[in-house]
């Protein structure tokens, strides 16, 4: 009786245990292959392509639009205490530390990441990875490395475009259409952004770009039953990435900023 | 020198609670063809990736070439896949590869030929197996006795010392595998490698096969020479070489 209830709290938790350490493992594994001769340089370039040069529509989009919508709302805030000047400083700060490398990494977690695990798993259920393995070659020096690699190269790029974006999509509504000063919107934002309010979202960026990648490449990697096992691996890739690098956004904020 | 180029020894596998392979013991011969025959998901398929480390036995031993092959680590076993080819039931292309890129990734990824001769390579085979002008297509875009033929031209592309072919004539019209059959026979009497083929076309199969083994409820229960299977007493075989025979026609009766 009461081997079943603790079963039934420790086999759920114990599967999480192993499937966290799997998906480091997973991790460790594409750096040591990654870092092997021969370097496949031209996978890494072809996922950068698309990861990186595909997502830069989605990520201006959105990065657009997040600065206006956030220079609308902070203009009304700060209108109340007459400091519609910080508007631009707001944008900036919130773009560049937050909403950019978060954003980015979402958007691409959705577009690039659900690939990752569609295409890794119908690699594994028509076998394409045991062919791989058949001939010799390692499908995580193949399959996951480069993916890894172009992740955690493209994420602080897609992200600077999103912080440019942004902050120009802010500038367009709070000096254009909401009629701030432009001088007091450009000065203040100058002022108060620090050159490491943009490197640390960077660097969440890259992490988010690791993080992405690997989890992404471990569902589809290991993905069973047929078509509608890729079909599941991608949303849990989509799911289990996004909630990831929102867990990760907190703990690396507190400890950068 | 060693007549036998892969021993199965009291091979059990089991799959969750499903017994697949209840003590394979089998010994094939070098620069020979084998077929093995049995019904559809009888663990065919599943004995053929043991052979090569895709999948690893509960029990039971495997030799090639001296190693004891579900003992060894990964790099070990790379070193005896280089020995092999492949071709998967499904056939397993590369389906971000067309058709040229796909037969020639072995090549390019274990020797370091030229482009030129990698093309001149790749074309030879994909003409042995009757494809011409689909190089730039991709697998998608295939029809499925098409993507085998592919398949087969890649398993053969490096020349390895075994190979292995998991159904090549399955999913083909009757011509193309004749022609299939008699690249294989062609190919294994000139070469002298070791073939191990599985496949449902008995009749075809009798044709090229020096040996036969007749997987049944998870054993190895007939191994011989076709002529030997044929004057089989044993009832699965019986019943199995029942199944190809056509009323009134002569082709039926192997
Ligand atoms: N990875 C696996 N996990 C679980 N069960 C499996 C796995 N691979 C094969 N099986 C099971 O093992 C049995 C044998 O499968 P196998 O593919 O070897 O059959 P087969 O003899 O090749 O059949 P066919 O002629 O139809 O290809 C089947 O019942 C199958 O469901
Ligand atoms: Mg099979």
């Amino acid at each position: 009786m009461s081997g079943d209830i603790a079963s039934k709290i420790f086999s759920p938790l114990l599967r999480f245990v192993k499937e966290v350490g799997n998906i480091g493992l997973m991790f460790l594994e594409s750096m040591y292959w990654g870092f092997r001769r021969p370097f496949k340089i031209n996978y890494i370039f072809k996922q950068m392509e698309f990861i990186g040069v595909n997502s830069i529509s989605v990520v201006v989009i959105t990065g657009i639009f997040t600065g206006m919508v956030l220079a609308l709302q902070s203009y009304h805030g700060f209108r109340k205490f007459g400091a519609e000047g910080l508007v631009g400083t707001t944008v900036a700060l919130s773009m560049t530390r937050e909403l950019g490398p978060v954003l980015t990494s979402l958007m691409v977690t959705g577009r690039a990441g659900s690939a990752m695990a569609a295409e890794l798993g119908t690699m594994r259920v028509t076998e394409q990875i045991d062919a791989l393995i058949v001939m010799a070659l390692n499908p995580i020096k193949y399959l996951v490395a480069p993916r890894v690699f172009a992740s955690f190269l493209m994420l602080p790029i897609l992200t600077v475009i999103s912080d440019f974006v942004g902050i120009l999509g802010g500038y367009l509504i709070a000096v254009k259409l909401l009629g701030v000063n432009e001088g007091a919107f450009i000065n203040k934002m100058v002022k108060y952004v620090e050159i490491e309010d943009i490197y640390n979202g960077l660097i969440k960026a890259a992490f988010f770009g690791i993080i992405l990648s690997v989890i992404s490449c471990y569902k589809g990697f290991y993905t069973k039953g047929g078509a509608e096992g890729v079909g599941r691996a991608t949303t849990e890739a989509v799911v289990v990435s996004s909630v990831t690098i929102l867990i990760f956004d907190y703990v690396l904020t507190s400890l950068m900023f | 020198m060693e007549d036998k180029a892969i021993r199965i020894i009291d091979i059990h596998k089991s799959f969750g609670t499903q017994k697949v392979l209840d003590g394979i013991n089998l010994e094939i011969e070098k620069g020979k063809i084998t077929v093995i025959i049995g019904q559809s998901g009888g663990g065919k398929s599943v004995l053929m990736k043991h052979l090569i480390g895709l999948l690893k036995p509960d029990e039971g031993e495997i030799w090639i070439d001296g190693a004891e092959i579900t003992q060894l680590n990964e790099k070990e076993l790379n070193n005896v896949r280089k020995k092999f080819g492949m071709l998967f039931q499904e056939a397993a292309l590369f389906d971000s590869m067309n058709v040229f890129d796909n037969v020639a990734f072995p090549l390019r990824e274990h020797t370091k030929l030229s482009e030129k001769e990698i093309e001149s390579i790749v074309e030879e085979r994909l003409r042995q197996v009757g494809l011409r002008g689909v190089t730039e297509k991709m697998p998608s875009e295939l029809s499925g006795g098409m993507r085998k033929r592919v398949g087969l031209a890649r398993a053969l592309v490096l020349d390895p010392d075994i190979i292995l072919f998991d159904e090549p004539t399955s999913a083909l019209d009757p011509v193309i595998a004749l022609t299939i059959e008699e690249l294989i026979k062609e190919t294994q009497k000139y070469m002298k490698k070791t073939y191990v083929v599985i496949s449902h076309d008995i009749l075809g199969m009798f044709r090229i096969a020096d040996k036969v083994a007749m997987l049944y409820d998870g054993r190895i229960v007939e191994y011989g020479t076709p002529y030997e299977i044929k004057r089989s007493n044993n009832e699965a075989t019986k019943e199995f070489l029942r199944a190809t025979k056509i009323p009134g026609l002569s082709g039926g009766d192997v």
